[in-house]
């Protein structure tokens, strides 16, 4: 619909901000091909796609955030460049970014004239500051006092608090990511609910969402991206939450499927009644049990916020558990340190490869040795050839591209990157292998290699735990499929279970 | 997209030519560079400057900024800091001497001489513990390095002046009958023509660059400064690395201590004071990254001789002490604009981790099941 009509939509006046066959990208990764978006004025206008699909850079270059590589934005029928966000800003676009971005140590007046205070004779004008930030808390129907700390607002009250900011600059078009992942029912129906009202009174709304079902009760048009490029656009009357998980996923690409032609063996990995407090007295994992048998692949399936990520930590080391006990190979390790875990046969492979899987200061050989470095000790010292050619080894066994073990781990690929990380604890030899989204950010190329590396290791006798967001990543290599939610097992099945079912257990969607 | 297009991707340095070769290797290289100029400048302006002897003079005052400027290196490696040397320097003069005084045991109503490798030995654990203090408040209880090493800063040296009252030993010399002498061969003996403490100073960087290139704990030192939380989820020790630099500052703190009171042949409780600053300007001139994980023993001791060979050199053809104050300033700040300079250069990668689309943020996980 829109990418067909082109050139000629950039004059429509229903349209208040285009992108038109735009690209991008980040060294030899394309995050985005050409696409052509446009939003409607006075309208929520919502983007689906997976993880990587190139939302948020889409939505970067719409809030003059990054620059793109090609194409064109056309606000209001002009062509613009924007320079940077306050420049957006000041054409009024405004982006709420999932991370919020609030000082917590300041109050709500504070944050939402962070940056351009108003001035006075004798210095910022508080007392001006505090009538239009109550003035806004009013408009949003949030009692909510100026003068409270952000720190002490609740997740929801936040998210406000970023809206107000946003409407204080007359942002006519406000770009939310991903703004009910943290939220409780009830703040998603305030929200909804400011949505709606700001909609009435002419600013645009661009929404970003994983909770399909939900974007689905807001939003007024709808488009979907799919690997860096536009698949499908649509208005709300045209479309079901079928058509979007079509369109999101596609139909074709294969990732592989259970491996199979052998037994499993006994059980690797149990855990048992396992709970992890946040610290705050709230079980983000809650009393959950899970057996793994050695070359069983099983996959847990969740959405944000759903404990996936505090279960692999706990069972890993990394965060202590409140309760229960976690059995390696009939070993209780519940109380051992990560090294020591790591040394009987349990590792994890972490979500976030930049902030804990990788060493950015070493190169890419230091990086895959690092786990294993007890095995090229000797006395004292370590033992060069041998360090080299257990890096080469894990290099060929994992199909890392590189110009060689001394290359800078920054030099690789996001794929790359991603094994380099799995070869690093493949070396030490594990029974049981977690992977925390071990998908995250990699082409779909690398994911199948990941995956092909998954189901290969499982045949060897490997346990595999791998945790996604991903429906389409479940039903791939996963002999068993475990949907967490709020930290507790929502739902167990099968490798031949459909994707709605998947959802509807996660609570992502009341259909199916 | 297949894999094959995402192969590795040829760094700027690649494809500049060799003016940019020119200038990363001037970069690289830069304390190397800047001590021969420092050297050549140094000649031509002073006849007395360019001889074997002085040089061996010199060298013998970079030892003690030197073995406390590797120990430092340790600490900056992990990506903390150590102010409290200086102070831990000047306790183990006081230290020292304070044994070599004979320490009164009044039940038994004697005086122990504690023999001379006794006294170092007490005072290298003097200085381990001093260290373990360090580390133990910023390992386990979380205190930052800065705010740490800054108490024991004042703690150490207030001991010190507690220790002797605020006098300084003088008597260093002990007594033959009593087989505690020898105390001025670290400062005065040479071995071969070359100074005692010049040749610690060698073995010292010897054996810890040996550590850090040929050692697991050397190896767990750069990726636990590179990234903690991925060191740790690796099953490197970050605990017990991080209390260990902080141990091993306070032994080269300590040695540094006996051979600067050797030289002085005294022990004042005053020793030593904001020597720390100039070990941490050795460990920066010598590239090293405050952040952690990027430095090297090498690097370390060019950055101490360039302090050391400045600031002697001024004093060689009489420039005033104000203005060696404000030249070794200019060098370092010189050397850390070069140090981020050459950093953003080598971080110049192509970002191939950048597309990343809703990234969770770790916070908000964290809160969301708060909120729910």
């Amino acid at each position: 619909m829109m990418g067909a009509t082109g050139e000629a939509l950039a004059f429509d006046d229903n349209v208040v901000l285009a992108a038109h066959n735009v690209a991008k990208s980040y060294g030899a990764v394309q995050a985005l091909r050409g696409v052509n978006f446009e939003i409607q004025r006075g309208q929520v206008t919502t983007l689906f796609g997976e993880n990587g699909a190139g939302k948020s850079t889409l939505m970067k270059i719409l809030s003059g955030v990054v620059t793109p590589t090609s194409g064109s934005i056309i606000l209001d029928g002009n062509r613009v460049t924007f320079s940077s966000s306050t420049d957006a800003r000041d054409h009024g676009i405004s982006i709420i970014h999932q991370e919020l971005s609030l000082a917590p140590n300041l109050s709500v007046r504070d944050n939402i004239f962070m940056g351009r205070e108003l001035r006075s004779a004798t210095g910022v004008d508080f007392a001006e500051e505090a009538r239009q930030a109550s003035a806004l808390m009013a408009e949003l129907e949030e009692d909510i006092n100026p003068m409270t700390l952000v720190e002490d607002l609740r997740l929801g009250q936040q998210q406000i608090v970023e809206i107000a900011r946003a409407l204080s600059v007359d942002s006519r078009i406000l770009i939310m990511d991903e703004p009910t992942s943290a939220l409780s029912a009830t703040e998603v129906e305030v929200l909804f609910k400011v949505i709606r009202d700001l909609t009435s009174r002419g600013v645009s709304i661009v929404y970003i969402s994983h909770h399909l079902e939900e974007a689905l009760q807001i939003t007024d048009h709808a488009v979907v991206l799919r690997d860096g490029a536009m698949t499908a656009a649509a208005s709300r009357k045209d479309i079901d939450l079928q058509w979007i998980v079509r369109n999101m996923v596609g139909e074709n690409f294969d990732l592989g499927r259970p491996p199979g032609g052998y037994d499993f063996g006994d059980v690797a990995l149990s855990v048992d009644d396992v709970s992890v407090d946040d610290g705050r007295g709230h079980l983000v994992v809650d009393h959950l049990s899970l057996n793994v048998r050695a070359g069983e692949i099983v996959c847990i399936y969740g959405l944000m916020g759903a404990g996936r990520t505090e279960l692999l930590e706990a069972v890993a080391g990394r965060v202590p558990i409140a309760g229960g006990t976690v059995v390696l190979e009939g070993r209780n390790i519940a109380q051992q340190s990560i090294a020591q875990r790591i040394g009987n046969g349990l590792v994890l492979v972490p979500e976030d490869r930049q902030r804990d899987g990788l060493v950015q200061t070493m190169s890419v050989g230091r990086n895959l040795s690092l786990a294993s470095i007890g095995a090229f000790v000797r006395a004292f010292f370590l033992n060069r050839p041998m360090e080299n050619v257990l890096i080469e080894n894990s290099i060929a066994k994992v199909h890392i591209k590189t110009s060689g073990p001394e290359a800078a781990i920054g030099s690789l690929s996001g794929g790359n990157q991603q094994k380099v990380v799995i070869g690093k604890m493949l070396t030490t030899h594990p029974r049981v292998l977690l992977l925390d989204e071990p998908s995250r950010g990699i082409d779909v190329g690398a994911k199948a290699e990941v995956f092909r590396l998954l189901s290969e290791r499982a045949k060897q006798g490997l346990a595999v735990v791998f945790s996604t967001s991903e429906v389409t990543e479940c039903l791939s290599i996963a002999h068993r499929i475990v949907v967490m939610r709020r930290g507790r097992i929502a739902a167990q099945f099968g490798a031949d279970v459909s994707k709605e079912k998947i959802m509807a257990a996660s609570g992502e969607s009341v259909a199916a | 997209m297949s894999d094959s297009s995402t192969d590795t991707i040829s760094t700027p340095a690649n494809s500049a030519g060799k003016d940019f070769n020119l200038i990363r290797l001037l970069l690289e290289g830069r304390a190397f560079f800047a001590l021969i100029v420092i050297i050549i400048v140094f000649s031509i302006l002073s006849p007395n400057y360019f001889s074997l002897n002085n040089f061996l003079v010199m060298s013998s005052h970079v030892a003690i900024f030197g073995i406390l400027a590797i120990g430092m290196l340790l600490v900056i490696l992990n990506g903390g800091i150590d102010l409290s040397v200086g102070s831990t320097l000047g306790l183990s003069g006081v230290f020292a001497g304070f044994l070599m005084q004979g320490i009164t045991l009044d039940v038994f109503g004697v005086v122990l001489y504690p023999s001379l490798w006794v006294v170092v030995v007490l005072t290298c654990a003097m200085g381990a513990f001093v260290g373990l203090i360090n580390g133990v408040l910023i390992a386990y209880f979380k205190v930052p390095a800065f705010v740490a090493t800054l108490g024991v800063l004042y703690v150490a040296r207030g001991v010190a002046l507690l220790m002797t009252n605020g006098l300084t030993y003088n008597n260093l010399g002990g007594k033959p009958e009593l087989g505690n002498t020898g105390f001025d061969w670290l400062g005065f003996e040479r071995l071969f023509g070359v100074p005692i403490s010049v040749i610690l100073l060698a073995v010292i960087a010897l054996i810890f660059g040996l550590v850090l290139s040929r050692t697991a704990f050397g190896r767990w030192l750069y990726a636990s400064g590179g990234n903690e939380r991925a060191a740790e989820l690796s099953g490197v020790p970050v605990k017990g690395v991080q209390v260990s630099v902080y141990m091993l500052s306070g032994i080269c703190a300590a040695i540094a201590g006996l051979i600067l009171s050797s030289q002085l042949t005294s022990a004042g409780p005053t020793a030593g004071t904001t020597y720390e600053l100039t070990a941490i300007a050795a460990v920066v001139i010598g590239g090293a990254a405050l952040t952690g994980g990027r430095g090297s023993v090498q690097g370390t001791l060019l950055g101490a001789f360039v302090i050391g060979f400045l600031s002697d050199g001024l004093v060689i053809i009489g420039i005033s002490s104000y203005w060696q104050t404000v030249f070794t300033g200019a060098v370092i700040v010189l050397a850390v604009l070069l140090n981020s300079v050459q950093y953003t250069a080598k971080s110049k990668k192509p970002e191939s981790s950048a597309p990343q689309p809703n990234s969770p943020p770790q916070g908000a996980k964290a809160q969301s099941a708060d909120s729910a």
